[in-house]
């Protein structure tokens, strides 16, 4: 690693230490028929939502160049902007925190639960606090935190992890969950009703009213951030359900976490970011609810607004003169919807909080590559570009995986086991689109001969050096590219 | 020691990621309302399934009787500076918003706000929580919201009622933007109104019979 990467990297966390490698979990799960239907139906319902409401707006690449030039000054000056947010936020009356790294931040919020003398929390879903893994953290200083989200309870009440950053529970059918909820709901409060049947209706008002007791009485709500806005010292939370209008409302102290690339400069820049992010995500001119505070508010709402700053790896990232562009991110799930790999693989595969595209790039350099599954990481792609062209921010996901692979690659030398090996040919092959192009047609043309079999055991080289220490999944019938031309062709 | 405060600080600056960034302009706010921005915004609020009507301001009291008869409302709850007159109803129990609970907001059938902003191009109506608006908590947790807009309170597009927002935001006013009523699409992606929101938004725009 050069001398410029500063930051340290963020723990990868028990939770995926020892999980086996993308391949490995991607073979898995393209076994599992039902999630990969109801992955490629959201996928393809959303990808048409949102290109209908994208064409909608005058000026869409107008909006993308300035909201990614936004986002790049904030990096460029990000001490400065977080100093100013900070002083607008202490001036608001609310207490701000920092932590170098998931540990620091999860101890802070711990500390402040505790201070409140209770033993149970309502959470409004939150990219950040899963990532640090805050929930677990609770639960061990016992104290339960309870996910308000439909699709976060469905995975909390199934002990299960999420699978798409917008819909975490897409992976799961609605016999399902009527069943997580008839055998899971009365351990964690109100049972779900009798006569539930597995109507959506009729499970998202057993969630209503499991819910409802606990928002009623929670006295600390958690939340992330979708923006934080340095010149006013104001937080603005994006949803659907009021599930995060009751947290950021109804408890007596609210605890935001914050990863520190959240912050925009202006409160004008939302104007921008409240147009990229709803059409980009759910595919609607608007999302139902947008909350927006700054501070507490005199009579209405908590009284205590607390903000804890999280770096937990972004400062690494930030080293990195190509892959910082990553930070732009808004987590708006765009690129796991066009993507041809996510819709197969599934968003488990990926190993992180992060799925798909832009979890194939954030991962590794928030974790660093020395961990099997993160080294991998950057090969979850067939580097088709879909993910670039949809995403609100310009970020350029396929160059920032094949900046990736080289680091993979140079990690790897002098070490030449067969997995350096194969990770060098695969460098080679994805680092100029057309030789993977040229492989994989040739490929795709010889898997007619290999019909019925589930997975190849050799490439032609230099494929060879990859398939020799793993299987790869036969290839289809024709490359992603083939596909996309001809699926997508029209539109492009 | 250093704090956590200091040693993020000092990562960043030794990131090397400080340059100069040429920012393009964001498009433009649309100007001045157009006569078709109010269609456009009773449009756009109707295509979330809320129910949109339009009226003239002396029709207001006749309408928010006969609306949340719909919904069966019995109790309703009025934030302070609602407009006094707007509530005839003999049959309604009409609530002032005294201290009450969240325990007692949620045994409220309804609420009846105005508004401070609304969005033509995403059909959203922004509370500010000013006078007739009431606290975040009241348009939140009985079952139906009521919102009276007027005409004249509706703009173009986002970025203008941003810039219109800012000297809320510098008050320390909280915002709430409502597009539509309460919703997911968390199973199977079908979209199911109304899961902890007000899962009915009624929305009587003022001051033009279009
Ligand atoms: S990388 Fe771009 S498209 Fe993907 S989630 Fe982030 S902002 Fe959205």
């Amino acid at each position: 690693m050069s001398a410029r990467h500063t930051g340290p990297v963020a723990a990868t966390t028990p939770t995926f230490i020892g999980m086996p490698k993308f391949p490995a979990l991607a073979r898995e799960a393209l076994g599992n028929t039902q999630q990969r239907r109801n992955l490629a139906f959201a996928t393809q319902t959303i990808r048409g939502k949102r290109a209908a409401v994208v064409g909608e707006v005058g000026d869409w690449e107008a909006l993308r160049l300035n909201g990614a030039a936004v986002k790049d000054e904030v990096l460029a000056h990000l001490d400065d902007y977080l100093i100013q947010l900070e002083d607008k936020l202490t001036a608001a009356g609310t207490t701000v925190h920092w932590a170098r790294d998931a540990a620091e931040a999860n101890r802070i919020v711990v500390e402040l639960v505790r201070g409140k003398g209770v033993d149970e929390v309502v959470k409004v879903k939150s990219m950040a606090t899963q990532e640090i893994e805050l929930n677990e953290a609770l639960e061990e200083a016992g104290i339960a935190a309870w996910e308000t989200d439909l699709a976060e309870l469905i995975v909390q009440l199934g002990n299960d992890r999420p699978s798409h950053i917008l819909v975490p529970a897409i992976h799961r059918g609605r016999a399902e969950i009527r069943d997580i909820f008839r055998t899971r709901m009365a351990a964690a409060g109100r049972p779900a009703p009798e006569t539930m049947t597995d109507e959506p209706a009729q499970l998202a008002e057993a969630a209503r009213l499991h819910l409802r007791e606990k928002f009623l009485r929670a006295k600390v709500g958690i939340s992330g951030a979708n923006f934080a806005i340095a010149d006013t010292g104001t937080l603005v939370v994006l949803e659907s359900e009021g599930n995060g209008r009751m947290c950021l409302t109804l408890p007596e102290t609210l605890i935001s976490v914050v990863g520190i690339e959240k912050v925009l400069p202006t409160w004008e820049d939302l104007g921008t970011f409240l147009q990229l992010l709803p059409r980009s995500s759910t595919g609607e001119r608007m999302n139902p609810y947008t909350s927006i505070w700054t501070g507490p508010a005199d009579g209405d709402g908590p009284q205590e607004t607390h903000v804890v700053l999280v770096d937990n790896g972004r400062t690494h990232v930030l080293a990195d003169p190509v892959g910082r562009q990553a930070l732009r991110c808004i987590r708006c799930s765009a690129c796991l919807n066009v993507c041809p790999v996510y819709e197969r693989a599934g968003g488990h595969a990926y190993g992180s909080v992060y799925p798909g595209p832009i979890g194939a790039v954030l991962t590794p350099q928030l974790r660093g590559i020395d961990n099997p599954i993160d080294a991998s990481l950057p090969y979850a792609s067939s580097l088709c570009g879909a993910c670039f062209e949809v995403c609100p921010v310009r970020i350029d996901i396929p160059r920032l995986l094949v900046n990736l692979r080289t680091q993979v690659v140079d990690a790897h030398r002098g070490r030449p086991s067969a997995e350096g090996l194969a990770m060098k040919s695969a460098a080679w092959m994805f680092a100029e689109p057309g030789r993977w192009a040229s492989m994989q047609k040739g490929i795709t043309a010889s898997s007619k001969l290999l019909r019925g079999k589930r997975t190849l055991q050799h490439l032609p080289w230099p494929g060879s050096v990859w398939t020799d220490a793993r299987n790869a999944p036969v290839p289809p019938r024709e490359t992603f590219r083939q596909w996309w031309q001809r699926t997508h062709g029209e539109s492009r | 020691m250093t704090t956590a405060r200091e040693e993020v600080l000092a990562r960043i600056r030794a990131a090397g990621a400080a340059r100069p960034v040429e920012v393009p302009p964001a498009p433009e706010p649309s100007p001045q309302p157009a006569p078709e921005t109010v269609d456009l915004f009773a449009e756009n609020v109707a295509d979330y399934r809320a129910v949109v009507e339009r009226l003239a301001e002396s029709a207001v009291p006749q309408r928010i009787s006969s609306a949340l008869g719909q919904y069966g409302v019995t109790s309703v709850v009025v934030p302070d500076g609602l407009p006094s007159g707007w509530l005839t109803d003999a049959a309604l129990r009409v609530l002032a918003d005294e201290r009450l609970t969240a325990y007692d907001l949620d045994a409220i059938d309804a609420v009846v706000t105005q508004a401070a902003v609304g969005i033509a191009e995403t059909g959203t109506i922004v509370l500010d929580h000013t006078a007739g608006q009431g606290r975040r908590a009241l348009s939140l947790v009985p079952d139906v919201h009521l919102c009276v807009i007027r005409a004249d309170q509706v703009v173009g597009d986002v970025p203008a009622a941003v810039r219109q927002l800012r000297p809320a935001v510098e008050t320390g006013r909280p915002l709430t933007w409502i597009s539509g009523p309460s919703a997911t699409s968390d199973i199977e992606l079908n979209r199911v109104e109304g899961v902890h929101g007000p899962r009915h938004l009624h929305v009587l725009i003022v001051g033009d019979e279009a």
